[in-house]
């Protein structure tokens, strides 16, 4: 039986080189000729600064803007290093609830939500994925149900007639993939990036 | 359910099914040594590294020579990845600073990688430097898979040779598996991952100036070629914390289903590659049916049970199946699938979290592992996984009508059935021995996140996941204890070498004996009833092992929920 040891320490080495090395640098170099845009991180720039990234959701709190799902990413809290503080939209810390079907944070966290949104669009059914959290806590996205949800507020912040604002949500619905594969949906970032536009015009 | 959620599944299926032979017919040349479209590119690169290794292409390896040359690069290449983790802090490319790895954390990351289970007891965007990620990281993708191959296709020697004392060459397997196979598919697919968005850079996470006028740090790196060998190589490692949920792993609907696809598409093939080189497609066919029965059982449960929801929180009037955990670009079948796909393939990639998954919904990813990972499985381990069960299948089928147990034309005996059954027997005992201890000791007791029943499925699922190389999480457990780290570290190692030794032992015993031929009382192994046995085989053995511990945990945890009882952490 010959002596293993040459032949290990040489294939590591080597296949380390070259699948390590060669070949992510070598892909990083041709996708930055390629798809340069992507390849970046699909950047948004809007009067020349980098407002976010359109595959990225960010936090939006104030009633002028469409809202995305409850985020369950957290930070380091600038406090106490040795805690975290909830962080909606963290794009550096990415992260789901993971909270159980049985859980009662998880119960209440949903029933809080679901009071807040029947108060601000009474009568209307409340759509699973506004209540709910993503599992990266970065979904771009909600379903054309869930922006549809918020025509009346975002409308009534903005002086807008709804009619108007529901054109825009069709305006940035998209569907599946050849009728068939994913779902239904509407990027947050975007629809308020048109938003803002329709509101200086 | 709907009509379009069922058409997404069967979609999904044929394309496998219709990946297997060619891919099957081009992995088979690489293995019997013939000439592919590239060796003209890549048998000099190939020849020049058997050059300076010291080896001579042609010459094999017997079982125990093969066992001890994976054995000792496996060892090197776990020291070189724990170094490389310790010292990041002072390395090259490491853009946003990210300082050495703790020492447990590097142990069990380490232990993850070499054995393709890829468990991540850290957030990859807050912990790991892109050298790290790179030469650590995507570097043990790549050979932890081509190691599953190549003992893979070593077993698959023992039956398709005869008097034989080798059982090929790992050097040249390892080899020709990641020049032939891996680099060139990942390649191409690195480029689409591109192309539908996941980030290629070098560059340091991205500051953005949100429209509220926050600040977003967009975390980034060389992520698609990771991404790339992380599905097809079933390692499942995800870049990011979120692994396949992130929108930067896994941005649009082609790119998911395309990554549950390349999940498959080797183990699959690998099913072909079997039936081709011992001479008789049909044999790998009946395997291929036999893992696509308990395929598609255990995802019509998770569908099902995602669609209904959980009723808790239909309690409080929602509706629309269980979004908690999942994104809304993938919806409720995706999601259900890609959670079947990632677990029956030892993958461990998620685009959901499972631990937000309902009761039954977590528990058919739970039992995909447990049952060894036999359902397509990991790259090459899922082949060799089920053949130790198809040794055990044709002992039980033997005993049944008092005959010598014959398979392929080779004499199934006491040597064979000894080790499958070590092989077999390997995982429960680390999954449930671990998960046992855990459950009495104190730094066990302080992982779970949730309360109640669920709590446990935590700690059932991170040994689940470990000893079965899968690497997926119920993400609430804090595993990044020295307890954690050190005791999934063992169960990794374990439930990866104690069953790839046994597996390479009958590979050795099988080559050398002679090939009978078969007669009228030879049981035929490419039928219906073949695959029903092997599937019932594989059923109760899973099923007496692991029911009582799946009773105490996701099923205990549904009938509560049904009630609408809720468990309040820290009560």
């Amino acid at each position: 039986m010959s002596n293993p040891l040459r032949p290990a320490l040489v294939l590591l080495i080597a296949l380390a080189a070259l699948t390590g090395l060669a070949y992510p640098l070598a892909m990083t170099g041709i996708a930055g000729a390629v798809f340069p845009a992507q390849a970046a991180g699909s950047l948004i720039e809007r009067d020349g600064k980098v407002v976010g990234s359109s595959l990225i959701g960010q936090s939006f709190t104030r009633e002028r803007y469409f809202q995305g799902r409850p985020s369950a990413t957290s930070a380091v809290d600038p406090a106490d290093a040795t805690k975290t503080v909830p962080s909606p939209y963290n794009a550096a810390n990415s992260s789901g609830s993971n909270l159980g079907p049985t859980s009662a944070a998880l119960a209440e966290r949903v029933k809080a939500d679901l009071a807040s949104r029947r108060a601000e669009n009474p009568g209307e059914p409340v759509p699973v994925d506004l209540v709910t959290t993503s599992g990266s806590g970065l979904d771009p996205d909600v379903s054309p149900e869930a922006a549809l949800f918020q025509v009346p507020r975002v409308a009534k912040a903005r002086n807008l007639s709804e009619d108007r604002v529901r054109a825009l949500v069709e305006g940035q619905t998209r569907g599946r993939l050849l009728g068939i594969l994913g779902e239904p949906r509407v990027n947050v970032l975007a629809l308020n990036l048109a938003l803002d536009e329709a509101g200086s015009q | 359910m709907t009509l379009n959620g069922w058409f997404q599944i069967a979609l999904f299926c044929a394309v496998i099914v219709a990946l297997a032979r060619p891919l099957g017919g081009y992995m088979t040349r690489v293995y019997t040594g013939e000439r592919t479209f590239l060796s003209p590119v890549l048998a000099p690169v190939e020849r020049g590294l058997y050059r300076v290794a010291g080896i001579h292409g042609g010459q094999e390896q017997s079982w125990l020579a093969y066992a001890l040359a994976l054995l000792t690069f496996h060892v090197l290449g776990f020291l070189a990845l724990y170094g490389l983790l310790r010292f990041q802090a002072v390395l090259p490319f490491n853009p946003d600073g990210q300082s050495a790895v703790a020492p447990d954390l590097a142990f069990d990351t380490s232990a993850s990688f070499v054995t393709n289970t890829n468990w991540q007891s850290y957030g990859g965007e807050t912990t790991m430097s892109y050298l790290t990620q790179m030469l650590g990281l995507t570097h043990q993708n790549f050979l932890s898979a081509a190691t599953g191959i190549a003992v893979a296709v070593a077993l698959v020697r023992g039956f398709s040779r005869a008097s034989a004392k080798t059982v090929g060459s790992f050097w040249v397997d390892l080899t020709r598996t990641t020049l032939y196979v891996l680099l060139p598919l990942c390649t191409v697919y690195t480029l689409f991952l591109v192309s539908q968005g996941i980030p290629q850079t070098l560059g340091g996470a991205v500051e953005a100036t949100t429209l509220e006028g926050a600040t977003q740090t967009l975390a980034v790196g060389p992520v698609a070629s990771q991404v790339a060998i992380k599905m097809l190589g079933t390692n499942g490692g995800g870049f990011f914390n979120a692994n396949a949920a992130h929108p930067f792993e896994n941005p649009t609907a082609l790119s998911n289903f395309v990554q549950m696809v390349s999940i498959f598409a080797i183990g699959a093939a690998m099913t072909n590659v079997f039936g081709r080189m011992v001479g008789d497609e049909r044999q790998g066919w009946a395997i291929l049916a036999a893992m696509g029965v308990l395929f598609l059982a255990g995802t019509a449960v998770v569908y099902w049970a995602e669609s209904a929801g959980s009723p808790v929180l239909d309690g409080l009037g929602l509706t629309g199946g269980n979004m908690e955990g999942k994104e809304v670009r993938f919806g409720i079948v995706a999601s259900a699938l890609f959670a079947a796909v990632t677990t029956a393939a030892s993958c461990g990639a998620v685009n959901a979290m499972h631990d937000s998954f309902t009761a039954l919904g977590g528990m058919i990813p739970m039992i995909n592992m447990q049952l060894g990972e036999i359902i397509v499985g990991g790259v090459g381990a899922g082949l060799y996984g089920i053949l130790v069960f198809v040794i055990v299948t044709i002992f039980v089928a033997g005993l049944m009508v008092g005959r010598t147990p014959e398979y392929l034309g080779k004499k199934i005996e006491g040597r064979e059935v000894k080790m499958a059954m070590l092989a077999i027997l390997c995982l429960p005992l680390m999954m449930l021995g671990f998960t046992a201890l855990a459950t009495v000791v104190a730094a066990g007791l302080a992982g779970p996140a949730n309360a109640g029943p669920h709590g446990f499925s935590e700690i059932l699922y991170a040994f689940t996941s470990a000893a079965a190389n899968n690497g997926s999480a119920f993400g609430g457990l804090t595993a990044n204890t020295s307890f954690y780290n050190t005791t999934l570290g063992l169960g990794m190692l374990f439930g990866r070498f104690f069953v790839i030794v046994p597996a390479l032992a009958i590979a050795g015993s099988l080559a050398a004996k002679k090939t009978v031929p078969a007669s009228a009382g030879t049981f035929p192994t490419h039928g219906g009833l073949f695959v029903g046995l092997l599937v019932g085989v594989i059923l109760i053995v899973g099923g007496l092992t692991f029911f009582p511990a799946l009773a105490l945990g996701p099923i205990v945890e549904h009938l509560a929920g049904g009630l609408g009882q809720t468990f309040a952490a820290g009560g």
